[in-house]
């Protein structure tokens, strides 16, 4: 073995040497982090149950399947709420995946590279517009012109469908899903927008290769590899329109009631916690409230979790794929 | 689109008798040139990738494609078939002609040109959510064949072609990715032979693969010569003195030696070529 004594090679650091206090700090500082997280979630959840308990004693599961809703005779029941609000929600769906899919898959395959960034900037503000500007917008600018319009066109047309029958009033459960479709539009199309850019282009070629036309390239290479992640993206929209408060409040008319319409007005879980907060006199009110919370929240994790799966098991699956 | 299965009549039909050759491979008498192409050039941006290149490649003939990285090989195989197009931006120059028909004429579609001249990538790429029959069929598919029986037939034709065929027989409705890689390859290769193209293109199609699997294309290749026209590019210049009967040697973008196989590998003409085969550069 030789020594080292030339000065430009200095001795070697010995292993053993290098502190670790770090690495193990910053170790459990991060697991701190992290379990403050799931610690807040368990804490919400429980926090909510415990409002909740004398609601929860009083009707049991019949709370769920009720549809009465009378402070003044001291009956609660969540029905009404939960239909407002998956009701609202689909309609929300039903109008934003299309337009947030076309508008992804315009992005990725057919715009101008010049086009894409402003398009997406656009979309990103869209985003950022506080839902009370969307409330406001919607209850002077969208629900009249929907009133006068849109919905006396829509009954005309298709009056003989239960959806679009009985009286206009314009505040009603499809001004509340038109709205919340404008809110989720970003997250829809900016998901979708990275799922169809993890196509890998060797696909694209494949088809085109096969004498496919730009459309048929889309429909046989694109969209059926993507159609998994589309799905997660969409169930990731709903859970946004679940829980969806302000503006919905503002154009969906409030009324606790369950209607084949949807130019009927609605009432949403979100909403009536919102709204009757401050007017919960007696303490089985104020309980009936949080368990409506409670539901909502329920909801909301199973839904964003049915999402995380669906996208986890796409990633996974295009991993596999590479090969 | 609407372009019907049967492709153009070309002289691929005739069954030609087949002959011995010194070799002892099989081959079909020599006719006319497939693809004559006449000074091309071909700009990415303002970078030139092909430069003046003419050649006349032979039908029912392998010709491979050799020269080191960044030679303009690749490019010159995608322009075969108009893929390069894809890429935005391209520009090209000079003339290049399928079976007498100009492939770049104004009034010619490039989805047709593909449907007429097929290819086989790098990697294989199977539809992962098709099984392996909507993988092979999809093509056919594409052009509106709903006839089952002919599709049966064309499925279990293409399948056979590539040597496939005894492989997954049982299971053809599994998704096409659940086959080991050199299989996928052979599914592409299928599903480039369903539609019946007049050319395969294949851009090194064993570059991914493990020897086994790479003799198993070889030998396919060998018997896809019989039927269609195939250029093949690879960066294996064992594969090339293996299984074609042409070798282009390109180099800068330009096409420095074409001829018979054996003849390039043995005794090149060109210094370059010759520096090239024998391993000092590239």
């Amino acid at each position: 073995m030789r020594t080292v004594t030339t000065p430009d090679s200095p001795a070697p650091v010995k292993p053993t040497s290098v502190s670790r206090w770090p690495d193990r700090s910053f170790h459990w500082l991060a697991l701190l982090a992290a379990l403050t997280l799931v610690g807040l979630i368990v804490l919400v959840g429980w926090e909510l149950y415990r409002g909740s308990r004398l609601s929860i004693h009083q009707f049991g599961p019949r709370f769920l399947v009720s549809s009465q809703w009378d402070p003044v005779s001291d009956v609660y029941g969540a029905l009404p709420f939960i239909f407002g609000t998956l009701v609202s929600s689909l309609i929300a769906l039903v109008i934003a995946v299309p337009l947030g899919v076309a508008t992804a898959l315009f992005l990725t395959e057919m715009a101008p590279v010049r086009l894409r960034q402003p398009i997406i900037t656009v979309i990103e503000l869209l985003a950022a517009v506080p839902s009370v500007i969307f409330g406001l917008w919607g209850i002077f600018v969208l629900v009249p012109w929907l009133r006068d319009h849109f919905f006396r066109w829509l009954k005309d047309s298709l009056g003989f469908l239960p959806l679009f029958t009985g009286p206009i009033y314009g505040p009603s459960m499809l001004a509340g899903g038109i709205i919340v479709a404008i809110m989720i539009l970003p997250i829809v199309t900016s998901v979708s927008r990275e799922i169809l850019r993890s196509v890998p282009n060797l696909q694209r070629e494949a088809a085109y290769a096969l004498g496919a036309t730009h459309w048929e390239v889309i429909r046989i290479a694109v969209i059926s590899y993507a159609r998994r992640g589309i799905f997660g993206a969409a169930v990731l929209g709903l859970g946004r329109a679940l829980g969806e408060t302000m503006a919905v409040t503002m154009v969906i008319g409030n009324r606790p009631e369950i209607s084949a319409s949807l130019f009927a007005p609605g009432y949403t879980l979100a909403s009536v916690v919102a709204n009757e907060f401050t007017e919960a006199t007696s303490d089985l009110y104020l309980n009936a409230l949080f368990e409506l919370g409670l539901v909502l929240l329920a909801i909301t994790i199973l839904v964003n979790a049915v999402a995380q799966l669906m996208l986890r098991s796409l990633a996974g699956g295009a991993g596999a794929k590479a090969h | 689109m609407a372009t019907p299965v049967s492709t153009p009549e070309k002289p691929k039909t005739a069954p030609a008798p087949v002959q011995p050759e010194a070799g002892g491979k099989p081959v079909a008498p020599e006719e006319g040139p497939a693809f004559d192409v006449r000074d091309f050039s071909l700009w990415y941006g303002a970078r030139k990738a092909l430069d003046g290149v003419s050649i006349r490649i032979p039908a029912r003939r392998v010709t491979a494609i050799i020269g080191p990285s960044g030679c303009g090989k690749s490019t010159f195989l995608r322009a075969l078939n108009r893929m390069h197009e894809l890429t935005p931006g391209t520009r090209i120059e000079g003339s290049l002609h399928l079976f007498g028909e100009d492939l770049y004429a104004p009034s010619v579609d490039p989805v047709v040109v593909r449907r007429r001249v097929g290819m086989v990538f790098q990697k294989s790429n199977p539809f992962p959510t098709m099984s392996i029959e909507e993988n092979v069929l999809v093509g056919l598919r594409l052009n509106g064949v709903k006839d089952r029986a002919f599709l049966q037939h064309r499925l279990e034709q293409s399948l056979r072609m590539s040597a496939l065929w005894d492989e997954v027989k049982d299971h053809l409705k599994r998704p096409g990715i659940s086959l080991s890689g050199g299989q996928q390859q052979r599914l592409c290769i299928a599903r480039a032979l369903a539609v019946e193209p007049e050319v395969l293109l294949m851009d090194e199609p064993c570059s991914a693969l493990d020897p086994l699997a790479t003799a198993k294309i070889e030998e396919l290749i060998q018997q896809l010569r019989l039927r269609f026209t195939v250029v093949i590019v690879t960066h294996n210049m064992q594969q090339a003195a293996r299984c074609s009967d042409r070798t282009a040697f390109f180099y800068l973008g330009k096409l420095v030696e074409f001829g018979e196989t054996r003849g390039m590998f043995t005794n090149p003409s060109n210094p370059q070529t010759e520096a090239y085969v024998s391993g000092r550069f590239g």
